[in-house]
Protein backbone atom coordinates (compact mmCIF):
# COMPACT_ATOMS: atom_id res chain seq x y z
CA UNK A 1 0.00 0.00 0.00
CA UNK A 2 1.41 3.51 -0.79
CA UNK A 3 1.62 6.27 1.65
CA UNK A 4 0.08 9.49 0.83
CA UNK A 5 2.72 11.40 -1.01
CA UNK A 6 3.28 14.96 0.60
CA UNK A 7 1.56 16.94 -2.13
CA UNK A 8 -1.82 15.07 -1.32
CA UNK A 9 -1.77 15.72 2.33
CA UNK A 10 -1.08 19.17 1.39
CA UNK A 11 -4.33 19.68 -1.01
CA UNK A 12 -6.64 17.50 1.63
CA UNK A 13 -5.44 20.37 4.31
CA UNK A 14 -6.31 22.94 1.65
CA UNK A 15 -9.40 20.83 1.22
CA UNK A 16 -11.09 22.46 3.96
CA UNK A 17 -12.51 26.58 4.68
CA UNK A 18 -11.55 26.83 7.78
CA UNK A 19 -8.54 25.74 7.50
CA UNK A 20 -8.05 27.95 4.14
CA UNK A 21 -9.28 30.74 6.38
CA UNK A 22 -6.60 30.40 9.12
CA UNK A 23 -3.62 30.66 6.56
CA UNK A 24 -4.71 33.66 5.27
CA UNK A 25 -4.96 34.70 8.51
CA UNK A 26 -1.46 33.60 9.30
CA UNK A 27 -0.57 34.89 5.85
CA UNK A 28 -0.71 38.23 7.51
CA UNK A 29 1.35 37.58 10.66
CA UNK A 30 1.68 34.57 13.36
CA UNK A 31 -0.91 34.22 15.78
CA UNK A 32 -1.88 32.51 19.43
CA UNK A 33 -4.29 29.62 19.12
CA UNK A 34 -6.03 31.80 20.99
CA UNK A 35 -5.74 34.86 18.93
CA UNK A 36 -6.85 32.02 15.94
CA UNK A 37 -9.82 31.41 17.92
CA UNK A 38 -11.59 34.39 17.96
CA UNK A 39 -12.59 35.45 14.59
CA UNK A 40 -13.57 31.65 13.65
CA UNK A 41 -15.87 31.50 16.67
CA UNK A 42 -14.72 28.17 17.46
CA UNK A 43 -13.41 26.52 20.49
CA UNK A 44 -9.63 26.49 21.22
CA UNK A 45 -9.93 22.44 20.81
CA UNK A 46 -11.44 23.02 17.36
CA UNK A 47 -8.87 25.19 16.29
CA UNK A 48 -6.22 22.73 17.46
CA UNK A 49 -7.44 20.19 15.43
CA UNK A 50 -7.42 22.00 12.50
CA UNK A 51 -3.85 23.60 13.23
CA UNK A 52 -2.46 19.91 13.45
CA UNK A 53 -3.63 19.41 9.95
CA UNK A 54 -1.85 22.21 8.71
CA UNK A 55 1.25 21.65 10.84
CA UNK A 56 1.32 17.76 9.60
CA UNK A 57 0.86 19.27 6.14
CA UNK A 58 4.04 21.61 6.67
CA UNK A 59 1.77 24.56 5.93
CA UNK A 60 2.24 26.02 9.47
CA UNK A 61 4.67 25.85 11.90
CA UNK A 62 5.24 26.90 15.89
CA UNK A 63 7.29 30.13 16.59
CA UNK A 64 9.62 30.44 19.61
CA UNK A 65 7.29 32.09 22.36
CA UNK A 66 6.83 28.85 24.43
CA UNK A 67 3.76 30.87 26.30
CA UNK A 68 1.94 31.70 23.53
CA UNK A 69 3.11 28.93 20.62
CA UNK A 70 2.09 30.96 18.00
CA UNK A 71 1.95 29.60 14.73
CA UNK A 72 3.28 30.88 11.59
CA UNK A 73 3.02 30.31 7.86
CA UNK A 74 5.37 27.87 6.18
CA UNK A 75 6.22 28.55 2.79
CA UNK A 76 8.03 25.03 1.90
CA UNK A 77 4.92 22.90 2.45
CA UNK A 78 2.99 25.21 0.04
CA UNK A 79 5.22 26.28 -2.50
CA UNK A 80 4.09 22.99 -4.62
CA UNK A 81 0.94 22.93 -4.55
CA UNK A 82 -0.25 26.53 -5.12
CA UNK A 83 2.77 26.97 -7.04
CA UNK A 84 1.43 24.42 -9.71
CA UNK A 85 -2.21 25.96 -9.46
CA UNK A 86 -0.99 29.12 -9.72
CA UNK A 87 1.12 28.39 -12.83
CA UNK A 88 -2.31 26.92 -14.66
CA UNK A 89 -3.89 30.16 -13.19
CA UNK A 90 -1.29 32.62 -14.77
CA UNK A 91 -1.42 30.69 -18.07
CA UNK A 92 -4.78 30.49 -18.67
CA UNK A 93 -5.96 33.11 -16.66
CA UNK A 94 -3.86 35.41 -19.13
CA UNK A 95 -4.67 33.35 -21.71
CA UNK A 96 -8.52 33.80 -21.53
CA UNK A 97 -8.29 37.66 -20.94
CA UNK A 98 -7.47 38.13 -24.51
CA UNK A 99 -9.53 35.46 -25.81
CA UNK A 100 -12.51 37.73 -24.34
CA UNK A 101 -11.56 40.27 -26.38
CA UNK A 102 -11.05 38.01 -29.61
CA UNK A 103 -14.63 37.20 -28.96
CA UNK A 104 -15.84 40.63 -28.69
CA UNK A 105 -14.13 41.65 -31.79
CA UNK A 106 -15.77 37.99 -33.28
CA UNK A 107 -19.04 39.25 -32.35
CA UNK A 108 -18.76 42.92 -33.83
CA UNK A 109 -17.99 41.22 -37.15
CA UNK A 110 -21.03 39.07 -37.28
CA UNK A 111 -23.14 41.80 -36.28
CA UNK A 112 -21.78 43.56 -39.14
CA UNK A 113 -22.31 41.03 -41.73
CA UNK A 114 -25.80 40.47 -40.69
CA UNK A 115 -26.40 44.12 -40.75
CA UNK A 116 -25.24 44.53 -43.82
CA UNK A 117 -27.61 41.42 -45.05
CA UNK A 118 -30.77 42.60 -43.92
CA UNK A 119 -30.16 45.83 -45.93
CA UNK A 120 -29.82 44.02 -48.76
CA UNK A 121 -32.73 42.36 -48.09
CA UNK A 122 -34.58 45.36 -47.69
CA UNK A 123 -33.30 47.11 -51.24
CA UNK B 1 -20.98 44.01 -22.30
CA UNK B 2 -17.46 42.99 -21.77
CA UNK B 3 -17.13 39.39 -19.74
CA UNK B 4 -15.23 39.63 -16.84
CA UNK B 5 -15.41 35.99 -15.68
CA UNK B 6 -12.71 34.22 -13.53
CA UNK B 7 -10.93 31.04 -14.01
CA UNK B 8 -11.84 28.19 -11.46
CA UNK B 9 -8.75 25.76 -10.96
CA UNK B 10 -10.06 22.70 -9.11
CA UNK B 11 -8.45 19.75 -7.87
CA UNK B 12 -10.60 16.91 -8.74
CA UNK B 13 -8.61 13.58 -7.40
CA UNK B 14 -5.20 12.37 -7.64
CA UNK B 15 -5.16 12.63 -11.02
CA UNK B 16 -7.31 15.33 -12.81
CA UNK B 17 -7.43 18.94 -12.70
CA UNK B 18 -10.63 20.75 -14.20
CA UNK B 19 -10.60 24.41 -15.68
CA UNK B 20 -13.60 26.33 -15.67
CA UNK B 21 -14.55 29.07 -17.05
CA UNK B 22 -17.57 31.88 -18.90
CA UNK B 23 -17.05 33.19 -21.57
CA UNK B 24 -19.70 35.83 -22.97
CA UNK B 25 -20.23 34.45 -26.78
CA UNK B 26 -21.80 31.67 -28.29
CA UNK B 27 -20.19 28.39 -28.27
CA UNK B 28 -19.84 27.95 -31.46
CA UNK B 29 -18.05 31.20 -31.82
CA UNK B 30 -15.90 30.21 -28.66
CA UNK B 31 -15.13 26.58 -30.53
CA UNK B 32 -13.47 28.28 -33.48
CA UNK B 33 -11.21 30.42 -31.24
CA UNK B 34 -10.02 27.48 -29.68
CA UNK B 35 -9.32 25.50 -33.06
CA UNK B 36 -8.58 27.57 -35.16
CA UNK B 37 -4.09 28.45 -35.37
CA UNK B 38 -5.18 32.10 -36.54
CA UNK B 39 -7.45 32.46 -33.80
CA UNK B 40 -5.64 30.88 -31.41
CA UNK B 41 -2.00 32.79 -31.96
CA UNK B 42 -4.59 36.08 -30.94
CA UNK B 43 -4.98 34.77 -27.35
CA UNK B 44 -2.85 31.10 -26.52
CA UNK B 45 -0.35 32.08 -23.80
CA UNK B 46 0.38 34.26 -20.83
CA UNK B 47 0.58 38.02 -21.22
CA UNK B 48 3.95 38.86 -23.01
CA UNK B 49 3.92 35.44 -24.42
CA UNK B 50 3.52 34.11 -28.08
CA UNK B 51 2.06 31.59 -30.28
CA UNK B 52 4.59 31.53 -32.75
CA UNK B 53 3.44 28.10 -34.24
CA UNK B 54 -0.11 26.96 -34.15
CA UNK B 55 -0.82 23.41 -36.13
CA UNK B 56 -4.19 21.62 -36.28
CA UNK B 57 -5.29 19.00 -37.98
CA UNK B 58 -8.91 18.46 -36.58
CA UNK B 59 -10.02 15.21 -37.06
CA UNK B 60 -10.17 11.69 -34.81
CA UNK B 61 -6.27 10.76 -34.85
CA UNK B 62 -4.61 14.33 -36.31
CA UNK B 63 -2.39 16.03 -34.92
CA UNK B 64 -1.55 19.40 -33.20
CA UNK B 65 1.05 21.01 -32.03
CA UNK B 66 2.03 24.50 -30.39
CA UNK B 67 5.03 26.60 -29.27
CA UNK B 68 4.60 29.27 -27.14
CA UNK B 69 7.73 31.60 -26.74
CA UNK B 70 8.50 33.96 -23.61
CA UNK B 71 9.42 37.29 -23.53
CA UNK B 72 12.95 36.50 -22.83
CA UNK B 73 12.78 34.12 -26.11
CA UNK B 74 12.51 30.99 -24.14
CA UNK B 75 10.05 28.38 -26.44
CA UNK B 76 8.17 25.95 -24.56
CA UNK B 77 6.60 23.09 -27.25
CA UNK B 78 3.68 20.92 -27.06
CA UNK B 79 1.78 18.53 -29.11
CA UNK B 80 -0.68 16.02 -29.22
CA UNK B 81 -3.26 13.43 -30.81
CA UNK B 82 -7.08 14.09 -31.55
CA UNK B 83 -9.34 11.36 -29.80
CA UNK B 84 -12.93 12.15 -30.23
CA UNK B 85 -14.40 15.76 -31.85
CA UNK B 86 -17.54 16.52 -31.55
CA UNK B 87 -18.09 20.73 -32.53
CA UNK B 88 -19.06 22.53 -31.17
CA UNK B 89 -19.29 20.91 -27.87
CA UNK B 90 -16.54 18.86 -27.19
CA UNK B 91 -12.76 17.45 -27.95
CA UNK B 92 -10.49 15.19 -26.76
CA UNK B 93 -6.78 15.16 -27.22
CA UNK B 94 -3.30 14.08 -25.76
CA UNK B 95 -0.95 16.53 -24.64
CA UNK B 96 2.61 16.00 -24.44
CA UNK B 97 5.32 18.77 -23.36
CA UNK B 98 8.40 19.07 -25.50
CA UNK B 99 10.22 19.49 -21.90
CA UNK B 100 7.79 17.96 -19.32
CA UNK B 101 7.33 13.89 -18.66
CA UNK B 102 4.21 12.45 -19.12
CA UNK B 103 1.28 12.33 -21.32
CA UNK B 104 -2.00 14.41 -19.88
CA UNK B 105 -5.56 13.46 -21.77
CA UNK B 106 -7.42 16.68 -22.15
CA UNK B 107 -11.34 16.54 -22.18
CA UNK B 108 -12.49 20.09 -23.43
CA UNK B 109 -16.51 20.81 -23.26
CA UNK B 110 -18.61 23.88 -24.28
CA UNK B 111 -22.34 24.20 -22.36
CA UNK B 112 -23.78 27.19 -24.31
CA UNK B 113 -26.53 29.18 -22.01
CA UNK B 114 -28.02 32.45 -22.67
CA UNK B 115 -25.48 33.37 -25.14
CA UNK B 116 -22.35 32.56 -22.83
CA UNK B 117 -20.54 29.93 -23.16
CA UNK B 118 -19.14 27.85 -20.08
CA UNK B 119 -15.64 26.42 -20.72
CA UNK B 120 -14.71 23.03 -18.99
CA UNK B 121 -11.33 21.72 -19.37
CA UNK B 122 -10.48 18.68 -17.55
CA UNK B 123 -6.83 17.57 -17.50
CA UNK B 124 -6.10 13.89 -16.65
CA UNK B 125 -2.39 13.01 -15.47
CA UNK B 126 -1.89 9.21 -16.20
CA UNK B 127 -0.89 8.65 -12.56
CA UNK B 128 -0.63 10.44 -9.75
CA UNK B 129 3.41 9.92 -9.64
CA UNK B 130 3.36 12.27 -12.96
CA UNK B 131 1.48 14.54 -11.76
CA UNK B 132 3.67 14.51 -9.24
CA UNK B 133 6.54 14.73 -11.10
CA UNK B 134 4.97 17.90 -13.26
CA UNK B 135 4.59 19.54 -10.07
CA UNK B 136 8.35 18.43 -9.31
CA UNK B 137 9.76 19.95 -12.99
CA UNK B 138 7.24 23.16 -12.39
CA UNK B 139 9.08 23.93 -8.89
CA UNK B 140 12.14 23.93 -10.58
CA UNK B 141 11.44 26.82 -12.81
CA UNK B 142 10.84 29.50 -10.01
CA UNK B 143 9.72 28.31 -6.47
CA UNK B 144 9.77 31.81 -5.15
CA UNK B 145 8.59 33.36 -1.80
CA UNK B 146 4.82 32.35 -2.08
CA UNK B 147 2.96 33.76 0.87
CA UNK B 148 1.51 36.92 -0.75
CA UNK B 149 0.69 34.39 -3.74
CA UNK B 150 -1.50 31.93 -0.85
CA UNK B 151 -3.42 34.44 0.53
CA UNK B 152 -4.30 35.64 -3.61
CA UNK B 153 -4.76 32.27 -4.30
CA UNK B 154 -7.35 31.38 -1.23
CA UNK B 155 -9.11 34.65 -1.30
CA UNK B 156 -9.63 34.66 -4.71
CA UNK B 157 -11.35 31.42 -3.63
CA UNK B 158 -9.61 28.51 -5.55
CA UNK B 159 -11.59 25.92 -5.37
CA UNK B 160 -9.74 23.28 -3.62
CA UNK B 161 -12.51 20.72 -3.89
CA UNK B 162 -10.05 17.95 -2.85
CA UNK B 163 -11.91 14.80 -0.38
CA UNK B 164 -10.32 15.84 2.89
CA UNK B 165 -8.90 12.60 4.04
CA UNK B 166 -7.68 13.94 7.20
Amino acid sequence: MSSPSQMDVTFAALADPTRRAILVRLASGEASVKELAKPFAMSQPAVSKHLKVLERAGLITRGQDAQRRPRRIQGKGLGAATEWLQQFREFWGGSFQRLDDLLEEMKATERKKERRKGRRKES
Amino acid sequence: MRNTGTLQVTLKNDCEVVLTRVFNAPRAMVFEAMTKPELLKRWMGPRGWSLIVSEIDLRVGGRWRSVLRSPEGQEMGMSGVYREIDPPERIVSTEVYDDYPGETVNTLLLREENGKTTFTCTILYPSKNVRDTVIASGMEHGAAECYDRLAEVLEARAHLSLESRA
